[in-house]
Order: structure tokens, then sequence, then C-alpha cells
């Protein structure tokens, strides 16, 4: 392996995995802090990738598109939070789980609805619509650069949140214990709505921003919910510093062991989880 | 003369008691056709267009097939393999239909199959292009309208080396429908002389594929072979052309790489050239009038799914009108089946001993965002099918 092959490859893997930690980051917020298990994540990546599809086509402006969805996709965890989840707190974790099963089902037949199930595509929107050549033959998209500073933001953004503020105090204390910080006159149910909220919408987001670089489908979600509990298990339940690390661990795993061990690519990332497992039974950073 | 015209008339009577007592007889019972499509998930699409096809040939018969009603019983296959054996029982015992008409995916076939094979139930494939259904797994209740991966990669394999191509990567899924496809081509690339310098296999059905693409451009072959459809399709295809590989190495595939998907494709799509049993853009009779009615019925363009669900029709149109509507001989039924004869939209189609269509390959270039009709590839190209001689 000559060393621009490497280089291109260490690219790719830090691409793949800040993408990953993007669409992780809403899982384990919502996991660590609220306890729920949400098994419709994918299907929200999905509908925030649908929601760009069919508002840049409306409007003809992708970023336009993004103003737009952001308070859509928030609008729906809220209501999700609201009407569904806030009626299952105080019963077992089966029904919480039982509940975004469900969703995931409605959530993919309202697609199916409203969308139909045909493939589509977001082109690359401009100023970002060219590229870079790196080799004599290969281009590097201009657009996957400006994603990958996008979620090295928001990745510094979250971390300023809950690392410096009081708000961050607050999901920090809830996630140790829920009991003390209500008993100390904090409104536990305001934050579990902000929080799901929030986690449904750097999520949704996270579709959106990744639909340029994707082919927009029926079931798009279903397979990186899978990956994204890898991430998160790997990383620690509930921290985003742990998301971030193992995101970018299984992004680079996903890169190079489909080139240097091809016929385990597709299981090398569940041997890295059983590895971080058998060490660190409850994850890297938890 | 005027004998004549009382005994033709007579008999003309009695002809048209006949045919509309059985009418009657039969009108009593409709055909049950058990349509066992995805109509959930990645494959959603490619179920409705065949559901879709099939229908229409149905409706421009009067919704009729040999004189009886029709019952369409749709179950969806969600395309998932484990739930196929007992989604097919279903249909067989329970709804008792008279055909099964599915399914998309290769997975879900092998369990169908054990099935048809255990009950003689007739099953019309009008996607799943797995080979074995019409060699290894020979069945005389099994029928298939559609491909299979080695038809419709093999005439590549040629095409490649005459456009002076010598040095060649392979890329597709690791399942076992990308490998016959890749097989197809190889098989007929190496005959004459080419060099596969590398098969590239990606987990299905992961979409990342950049990591891929660096690989191919180290490697700089003369050209790449893939076959990916649906969404994975057009990931590849796009992630190709935005990694600027599309213009020094040329992209070749089966036509499923591109089938349904030229509007999301967009630009990146230009120029990619793939062999299929079908193009929207054939200027045959049979196909202008299926466009044509396929658009006014449905207000899309149809695409190779589409022709395969309304051959499907067709092919029971065919056979049930020879039958006048009688199902009940199951022998006699296979055997009119076997030997039907179309003009399909995709060109002459007629069937092989093991049931499987002979049918054109065609090589196909995408220009202005459609499938252009470069030249034929194979001519009534048969496939190897020699465990299976009925």
């Amino acid at each position: 392996m000559d060393l621009a092959f490497f280089s291109v490859q260490l690219l790719n893997g830090l691409q793949y995995g800040l993408l990953l930690f993007l669409i992780a980051s809403g899982l384990t917020l919502i996991f660590g802090i609220m306890g729920i298990i949400n098994l419709a994540h994918g299907a929200m990546y999905m509908i925030g990738a649908y929601l760009v599809y069919d508002l840049t086509m409306r409007l003809g402006n992708f970023w336009l598109a993004i103003v737009i969805a952001i308070p859509i996709a928030t609008a729906l965890g809220l209501v999700i939070e609201r009407l569904f989840l806030d009626t299952l707190y105080k019963r077992d974790h089966l029904y919480q789980v039982l509940l975004t099963f469900g969703m995931i089902l409605v959530l993919n037949e309202a697609q199916r609805i409203i969308w139909g199930g045909n493939v589509h595509s977001v082109p690359i929107p401009a100023p970002f619509d060219s590229s870079i050549q790196l080799t004599d033959n290969l281009r590097y998209s201009v657009y996957r650069l400006f994603v990958m500073g996008v979620c090295l933001v928001l990745a510094g953004i979250i971390y300023w949140v809950i690392r410096h503020t009081r708000l961050g105090i607050v999901i920090r204390a809830g996630a140790v214990n829920r009991d003390m910080v209500e008993g100390l006159g904090i409104n536990v149910r305001t934050l579990f709505t902000l929080i799901f909220s929030a986690g449904v919408a750097l999520t949704a987001f996270a579709g959106m921003i990744a639909a340029p670089l994707t082919s927009i489908a029926p079931g798009m979600g279903d397979s990186i919910l899978i990956t994204c509990f890898v991430v998160v298990v790997i990383g620690g339940i509930g921290s985003i510093k742990g998301a971030f690390w193992g995101a970018i661990i299984i992004g680079m795993a996903t890169t190079f062991g489909s080139v240097l061990i091809p016929s385990l690519a597709s299981m090398v990332i569940y041997l890295i989880m059983a590895a971080v497992l058998l060490v660190k039974p409850r994850g890297l950073f938890a | 003369m005027k004998t004549f015209n009382k005994f033709s008339l007579a008999a003309l009577l009695s002809a048209t008691t006949l045919v509309s007592t059985t009418n009657v007889i039969a009108n009593d019972d409709p055909v049950k056709l058990g349509l066992m499509l995805p109509y959930s998930g990645t494959y959603t699409a490619l179920g409705e267009a065949i559901t879709n096809g099939l229908k229409l040939a149905i409706e421009q018969e009067g919704g009729q097939l040999g004189g009886r009603e029709v019952e369409y019983i749709l179950l969806d296959s969600e395309a998932d393999p484990s739930k196929a054996p007992q989604n097919m029982s279903r249909l067989v015992n329970r709804d008792e239909v008279d055909f099964v008409i599915g399914p998309v995916h290769s997975g879900v076939a092998m369990g169908m199959l054990r099935v048809a094979q255990q009950t003689g139930a007739i099953m019309i494939i009008p996607n799943a292009g797995l080979g074995a259904a019409t060699n290894e797994l020979c069945m005389p209740n099994v029928f298939r309208t559609s491909f299979s991966m080695w038809q419709d990669s093999y005439p590549m394999g040629k095409v490649a080396y005459d456009q002076g191509h010598r040095r060649v990567v392979t890329i597709t899924w690791d399942y076992a429908g990308g490998k016959e496809d890749l097989a197809g081509f190889e098989e007929a690339f190496t005959a004459e002389g080419g060099e596969i310098i590398e098969q590239i296999l990606v987990p299905f059905p992961s979409t990342e594929f950049q990591s891929y693409l660096t690989q191919i451009a180290s490697l700089s072959p003369d050209a790449v072979y893939t076959f990916f459809a649906g969404g994975g399709g057009v990931g590849f295809v796009r992630d190709y052309a935005s990694a600027g590989l599309n213009e020094s190495i040329p992209l070749l595939g089966s036509g499923f790489l591109t089938e349904g998907n030229l509007a999301a494709l967009g630009n990146a799509g230009e120029g990619v050239m793939t062999t299929l049993h079908y193009a929207e853009t054939l200027e045959n009779e049979a196909n202008q009038a299926f466009v044509a009615a396929y658009e006014s019925a449905y207000g899309e363009m149809p695409d190779t799914y589409a022709v395969q669900g309304y051959d499907t029709g067709m092919m029971l149109v065919q056979a049930l009108s020879v039958l006048g509507g009688d199902t009940s001989d199951q022998e006699r039924l296979i055997d009119v089946l076997a030997n039907v004869q179309l003009e399909s939209p995709r060109g002459p189609l007629s069937f092989s001993d093991s049931h499987h269509p002979i049918q054109n390959i065609y090589l196909r270039e995408i220009r202005d965002g459609k499938h252009e009709v470069v030249a034929i590839a194979a001519e009534n190209l048969e496939v190897p099918d020699e465990a299976c001689q009925m």
C-alpha cells in the first residue's frame, strides 16, 4: 500500500466516521439521559433525507430546504415525545422498545405513502459542487470536506453545551441520577422533551446533510441503525465523547477492513465491539 | 346456398351456446392469482411495477383470463427469505390460488421453490434471477418471465473485450445474485482473452463505496464491471462519477445498475453502458404500444420490471385463451404455458425446455437520461440449463 493510497483511505475513514458520529450522537443522547432505546432512530435519519429531498425539489434550493426541514424534524420529535413516550415513562423499558419499534413501521409506511418506493437523489449543492484532484485519476468531492467540517463543528458545540453550560450540568446529572435531579427542583419532564426533540433533530439533520452523498431509498435507515448501536456501545452508552471516538474507530475499521481483509469486511465492526466489551464492558468512555 | 346458410347458422349458434355455457360455468369461479411481491422495503418499486404491468396486460383483455374473472390476492413478501415458505404455503393452501406470481428477491425464491416442489403449485417468477430456479432445481410447475443473472451479464463480456478492454476490475455485493452476475461476465470476458485483475465484494447491503473507489483508482484498470441495483446502483454510479473515475475508467454493468434509477442518477449516469433484456427506447411496435398504455394508466415510464409483469400477464392471457379458461388439467396447462410465444415489448419471447425465457440482450448507453439501444449484444440468447431438460 503506497502512501497516497493510505492517505486517501485515511480521509475516507475519517469522513465516514464523522458522519457516523453525527448520526449516532442523537441516539446516545436519548439513550444515555432518558434510558430509552430508540429503535426508530434509523427511520428518523431516513425521514430527514426524504424531507430535504422533497423540499429541495419544491424550492430548488438545498440550503433553504435544510432550514425548513430542521424545525419540521424537531416538531416531529416533540410530538412523538409528548403524545406517546410521555405516557410510557412509568412503565417497563420493554414498552418503550415496543413503541419505538412500532414507530419504525409507521414511519416506513408513511414514507412509502408520501414518497413512494422509487430511489431518489439530491444533487450536490453549490458552492460545494466541485472536486479536487487527489491522485492522477481520483477526485474528492468538496462537499464531503464540507460535511466533515460541519460534523466537527457540531461535535464541538455538543461537547461545549454538555461540558460548559448549566443545561449541560443538568443533562449530565440527569444521566447519573434522575431522581436526585428532580428532587433538586429541576423539571425533568421538560428536560426529556428537550433532549428527545434535539436527538431527533440531530439524527434527521444527519440524514439531510448526508442526502447529497447517498441514495435516498426506502429502508435506508434500517442498515444505519445497527452501525449506530455498535458505535454507541463501543463508546459507552450516553457518552458524547464516546460516540465521537466510537464513530471514528468504526469509520476507520470499515474503510481499512474492506480493503485489507475483504473476506471479513462485514464482521470487522462486530469483532471490534466484542473486543472492546471484553476489556471494558461498559464501553470506552462510560 | 340457403341450406348451407342454415347449416352454418346452426353450427355458429351451437358453438356460441357451447362457449357461453363454458363461460357461465367458469365465471362462477374466478382465476385466482396470488402475487407474492415486496410491497414494503427496498424493493417496493419493483413489486409495484410488476403488479402494474401484470394488471395492465389483463385489463387490456377486458380484465378476464380465458373468459373467467380474475381475483388478485396481494401478499407482501417483504423481500424476507425467512418468511417465504410460510407465505407461499398460505397462498397455495389457504387461498387456493391457481397461480403464484413472485418473487423479486432470489432468497425469497429459494423458499418459495421448496413449497412449489412439495405442493406442485404453478409458480411464475417475474424477476428473481437465480440461475438454479430453471436449472438445478428443475421443476415442471415453475416458469420464469424475467431473466437469469447469467443471461444479462454474459453478453457484456464480449462487448467489453471488443471495446478494447483487457484488464477489468469487477465489483458487486457479497451475495449470491451479485456473484452469479459477475460469473456470467467473467466467463465470456476471460474466454475472449481478457483478465479480471480484482474481484471486489462489498458487504450486502452497504452503500458506503468510498474505500473501494480509492482501491479501483490505485488498480487503474481498463474498465470496471459492476452489479448493483436499487439504491446501491444509484449510490455507486454517483460516487463513481463524483470521484472522477468515469473520466478515465469506463463503467460497465448489467442493466439493473441503472434500471428504474434514471431520474435519481441525473448527470452521473451519462455514458454508463449496460446489458439487459429490455430498454424503454426499443423501437418495436409492441413496445411503443406498451409504453403509451403504461404511461396513460400509471403516469410514469415503464421499466424492465413493469415489462416482466406485463409479459407474465400476457403469458397467462395467451395460455388461458388457448385453454378456454379451463385450468383443471394441470399437465395440459403446463404444456400450454411452456409453448407460449410472445411479441413482447422486449422483442420476441419464447421459453426453453427449462421454462426460462429465450430473448435478446441489448447493449444500452445512457444518453440524455434515457437508455439508448446501441446494439443487440446477443440475439435469442439461451441460458445454460443442462441440468433441466423437460
